[in-house]
């Protein structure tokens, strides 16, 4: 099998806080992540798809389009955004690195036309990375 | 199960271009990577083996061993070449990053596996990252269940 992967960055600002908590326990759980007034990441999000390769193209799919999904669907949305105020996805939902992973797989999956959505993995910064397969 | 994986890079040239298409679908299929004058890459490649610790060495393989036949089948073949031009393999398949891994994954596994046949050693990815954006990785698909784990 082979698999394709394609690198896209944002820079976005959230805070973590569960309204249903106290604000002790909103502290104790999120630490220095449950300041209201937001704080930034410069986000990494890797694509990969599989699929067999086109013997006419020796491609899987053209990288072209899955940088231009990424950046239609991902990166509008959320590059230089506060993540809890201004997308819909993280209204009511803290926007955790691995929920911006499942995010993005939902963003992501209906929208490609040539092979699988495999793994998004999303990188808060580099030494912290979420990986969701879809289950 | 251990998996190990050592990086290597490589620069190479090439054209992605198929004879069968036509100069139009060429242009559309490959965009810039068309250029009839080719263009070059710094790729980087990694090599995963796998296999059981030799409680003597505390190693599923020898990293010399290791070195010396990616150097020896692959980076001595790649390195500063033209792929379309150089490589036997490329004269009639479109020299794509998914091919190349293919190809790394051919020249490779037999001369590994026997080598480490002692330790059960396996072959377990081929991944090359392009540039900094685009990567592309070969499981062969008696591994591929361990996926998650690379």
């Amino acid at each position: 099998m082979i698999y394709v992967t394609r690198r896209a960055e944002f820079s976005a600002s959230h805070y973590y806080h569960n309204p249903s908590f106290s604000p002790e326990e909103n502290r104790r759980v999120f630490g220095k992540c449950n300041n209201p007034l937001g704080h930034g990441h410069n986000y990494i999000v890797d694509a990969t798809v599989s699929g067999a390769i086109n013997p006419t193209t020796g491609m899987v799919l053209d990288l072209k389009e899955l940088k231009v999904l990424m950046e239609q669907e991902v990166i509008q949305l959320m590059d230089h955004k506060f993540l809890n105020k201004e997308v819909p996805a993280f209204a009511e939902k803290n926007p955790t690195t691995e929920n911006i992973a499942v995010e993005i797989w939902n963003l992501l999956a209906p929208k490609l036309t040539h092979g699988q959505l495999h793994r998004i993995r999303v990188y808060e910064n580099p030494d912290l990375f979420a990986d969701y397969y879809g289950d | 199960m251990v998996y190990l994986t050592r990086r290597y890079r490589f620069s190479a040239g090439h054209r992605l271009h198929n004879d069968a298409l036509t100069p139009e679908e060429n242009r559309r299929v490959y965009g810039k990577c068309n250029n009839p004058n080719g263009h070059g890459h710094n790729y980087l490649l990694e090599v995963t083996v796998s296999g059981s610790i030799d409680p003597a060495t505390g190693m599923i393989f020898d990293l010399v061993a290791l070195d010396g036949i990616v150097n020896g089948r692959v980076l001595d073949k790649l390195d500063h070449k033209n792929l379309n031009l150089d490589m036997e393999n490329f004269r009639d398949l479109v020299p794509t990053t998914e091919n190349l891994c293919l190809e790394i994954y051919r020249l490779l596994h037999e001369p590994l596996e026997q080598a480490g046949a002692a330790r059960g050693l396996r072959l377990s990815r081929v991944r090359l990252e392009e540039t900094s954006l685009n990567s592309f990785e070969y499981v062969p698909e008696t591994e591929d269940g361990r996926k998650r784990n690379s």
